[in-house]
C-alpha cells in the first residue's frame, strides 16, 4: 500500500510546516514559531476535520506544486491564491479532493488580498515532533522538514485522517486584510520611555512594512520613533506582536519567529485578536496603530473566537 | 521592608505586554540576588499550573508569563506571586552545578582576541587568563535555543559588541559583549567579540535536558591547546 504523502514538485517562494507553535520551551531559549496567521491555520484544520493545532503548510505569496500519492482531502485558507487541482480551479476556503497521483498547484494572488495561505490535509502533516511541535523555526533550523523551507523532492507524510471527522460543506472567506492596515495595540510595556509627542506620532502616522521583513519581524518604515530615556533595558521576555524600538528609530513588529527575549524598549503590543491580520501584511503594505484597553482587546478576541465557532459549530463544540 | 528571606528586595509588579504576556518584574537590575528570585518564582508559577498559562520564561530580573487571554485569570497569578515571590527557595550559588567548558582561545577559533587585548591594554594571553579565571552565573537563556547569558565578565575585558554583526558566527564560538559572555549554540549571525571556540554541544533537542546550561548554573571556561581540537570534537559528538 502506498503511504499517504504529498511530494513537493516545486516548493514555492517560502513554504514551511507550521502548527500553533512550540509553546512551553522559551525558558530554554527556544522560539515559539508557528503560523503567522493562526486564525487561517485553525480554520483550515477544522474544515478538513483535524484538531485546530494540526500541522499544515504555510505558503508565502507564491505557492508550491505538490503531487498526492493517494486520494487526499485538503483545503487552502488565508490569502486568496490561485489553487488548481490537475488544472481545474478550486476556491480558497472550501474543501476539495486531490485524486491519487493528482497534482495540486498553488499560484499567486491578487495584490492586497493577503500574503500567507495555509494548506491543510485531513490527518495533518506527520513531520517529526520536536520539543512538542512540528513548527519550523528557520533561524535555529528546528522542526518542519530539516528545520528549513520546503525544497523540490521533499516528501510530506500525512497522518491518519479521522474517518468520522465531519467534512464541512461550507466556504470560509479568504483572510481579511485590514483596511489601511489598522492594527489595535495596548500601549507599553515601556510606553513611559517615550514622550507624549512621540506616542502621538506613533498613533497617528502611517508606517510601511519594510522589504527587510520576515517571519521574525516586520521593520516599519515611517517617521522616526525614538525613546526619550537613554538607559539600556535589561533583557526581558517578549510577546508575539510587541513593537520594539531600537535606537535607530525604526520600530520592529515582532512576529512568529521572534526571539524569546529582547533588550529594546517596546512602545506598544498588537492585541491577540489582530495578530492574524498582521500576519497577512505584505512588504510595502501600510500600517497604522490604534490604542485600545485590555478590556477592549479581550472583547475583540471573544468576537473573533465566536466568528470561528459560528462557522464551525459542530467541530468546535466537541 | 518586606518580611522573610526576601530581605530588602521589593515585591515584584505585574506589567502587561498586550493581552497575552504578563511580565512579573523585580527591580530591573542584573544582580545574582534578583535573578535568583526570578528563577525561583518562575519555577513556582510553572508548578502552580495556573489555567491559561502557555509558557513561563525567567529572565534577568523578570518572569514572562505567556497566556491564552480567554482562559487566564490574573488573580490566580497574583495569588501565586504574592505567596511565593519571597518564599520560593532557589539553590545557593555554591550549591549550583559547576559546568566546565573547554575552549580553544585565539587564532582562527577566536578572531577577535587581539582586538579585545588591545581594548584591555593586555596581552592576548592575559585576556585568556582573565576570561578563564572567573566563575560565571547563568542568568537566562534566550536569543537561540540553548544560548545562555553569562554574567560577571571582568570589567577590564568587557569590550562592547561589534558595531556591525558578523553575518556568520561558527557554532561553539565563545564571545564577549560588555560584562556578558556566552557560547553560540548554532552557527548564525552575531555581534559578540569572538575570543575562542568550544566543541561542547550546547543544545540538542533529542537530549533529556536539551540545553546544557540552566539559569542559576555556574560556568568556568578551561583553556585547551589548539592541537587538541580534533580529539575534543570527536569526544563531543560521541
Amino acid at each position: 500500500m502506498t503511504a499517504p504523502a504529498l511530494v513537493v514538485v516545486r516548493p514555492g517562494l517560502l513554504t514551511t510546516v507550521q502548527d500553533l507553535g512550540r509553546w512551553g520551551q522559551q525558558a530554554l531559549g527556544v522560539p515559539v514559531a508557528g503560523a503567522m496567521d493562526t486564525r487561517s491555520l485553525r480554520q483550515a484544520n477544522l474544515l478538513v476535520g483535524n484538531g485546530d493545532g494540526a500541522a499544515a503548510l504555510e505558503i508565502t505569496l507564491l505557492g508550491p506544486t505538490l503531487r498526492a500519492t493517494v486520494r487526499t482531502t485538503a483545503v487552502v485558507t488565508g490569502a486568496d491564491l490561485e489553487v488548481r487541482v490537475d488544472g481545474r480551479r478550486v476556491p480558497v476556503g472550501r474543501v476539495f479532493e486531490i485524486p491519487e497521483g493528482g497534482e495540486l498547484h498553488i499560484g499567486g494572488g491578487v495584490p492586497g488580498t493577503g500574503t500567507r495561505a495555509y494548506l491543510a490535509v485531513a490527518g495533518g502533516f506527520d513531520t517529526p515532533v520536536v520539543l512538542g511541535s512540528r513548527s519550523t523555526h528557520l533561524v535555529s533550523r528546528m522542526g518542519g522538514v530539516g528545520g528549513r523551507a520546503l525544497v523540490a523532492g521533499d516528501v510530506l507524510a500525512i497522518g491518519d485522517a479521522r474517518r468520522d471527522a465531519p467534512r464541512l460543506d461550507i466556504t470560509v472567506p479568504p483572510a481579511a486584510v485590514p483596511l489601511g492596515g489598522r492594527l489595535r495595540v495596548v500601549l507599553g510595556p515601556q510606553d513611559d520611555w517615550f514622550t507624549p509627542a512621540t506616542l502621538d506620532t506613533f498613533l497617528t502616522a502611517s508606517f510601511a512594512v519594510s522589504a527587510r521583513s520576515d517571519r521574525m519581524g516586520f521593520r516599519l518604515d515611517g517617521p522616526p520613533i525614538v525613546a526619550s530615556r537613554k538607559a539600556e533595558l535589561v533583557s526581558e521576555p517578549v510577546a508575539f506582536g510587541a513593537i520594539q524600538v531600537p535606537s535607530g528609530g525604526a520600530p520592529i513588529l515582532l512576529m512568529a519567529d521572534r526571539q524569546t527575549a529582547g533588550g529594546y524598549p517596546k512602545i506598544a503590543t498588537v492585541i491577540a485578536a489582530d495578530l492574524p491580520l498582521a500576519g497577512q501584511l505584505a512588504p510595502g503594505a501600510p500600517v497604522r496603530f490604534t490604542a485600545c484597553t485590555r478590556a477592549e482587546a479581550r472583547a475583540a478576541l471573544i468576537a473573533r473566537e465566536r466568528e470561528i465557532v459560528r462557522l464551525l459549530p459542530e467541530v468546535v463544540e466537541r | 521592608m518586606s518580611p522573610g528571606s526576601g530581605g530588602a528586595l521589593a515585591r515584584p509588579r505585574l506589567h502587561w505586554s498586550g493581552d497575552a504576556l504578563v511580565l512579573v518584574e523585580f527591580d530591573a537590575r542584573i544582580a545574582p540576588e534578583i535573578n535568583r528570585r526570578a528563577v525561583a518564582l518562575a519555577e513556582a508559577i510553572g508548578a502552580a499550573r495556573v489555567p491559561g498559562v502557555r509558557d513561563v520564561v525567567p529572565a534577568y530580573s523578570s518572569v514572562g508569563v505567556h497566556v491564552d487571554p480567554l482562559r487566564f485569570d490574573t488573580s490566580a497569578l497574583e495569588a501565586v506571586v504574592s505567596h511565593d515571590w519571597d518564599r520560593a527557595t532557589a539553590p545557593d550559588e555554591a550549591a549550583a552545578a559547576l559546568v566546565e567548558i573547554p575552549v580553544c582561545y585565539g587564532g582562527a577559533f577566536g578572531p577577535d582576541l587581539d582586538e579585545v587585548a588591545a581594548f584591555a591594554a593586555m596581552s592576548p594571553d592575559q585576556v585568556v587568563a582573565t576570561h578563564a579565571a572567573a566563575i560565571y552565573r547563568v542568568y537566562m537563556l534566550g536569543f537561540l535555543p540553548g544560548f545562555a547569558y553569562l554574567g560577571g565578565v571582568d570589567a577590564a575585558i568587557a569590550m562592547p559588541r561589534r558595531e556591525s554583526p558578523r553575518t556568520a558566527v561558527p557554532v561553539g564560538s565563545v564571545g564577549i559583549a560588555g560584562v556578558q559572555t556566552g557560547v553560540y549554540p548554532t552557527g548564525c549571525p552575531g555581534g559578540w567579540r569572538l575570543i575562542g571556540r568550544t566543541p561542547v554541544v550546547m543544545f540538542d533537542a533529542t537530549r533529556d535536558r536539551p540545553a546544557l546550561l540552566q539559569p542559576g548554573d555556574r560556568v568556568r571556561f578551561v583553556p585547551v591547546a589548539h592541537d587538541r581540537w580534533p580529539a575534543l570534537t570527536v569526544g563531543a559528538r560521541a
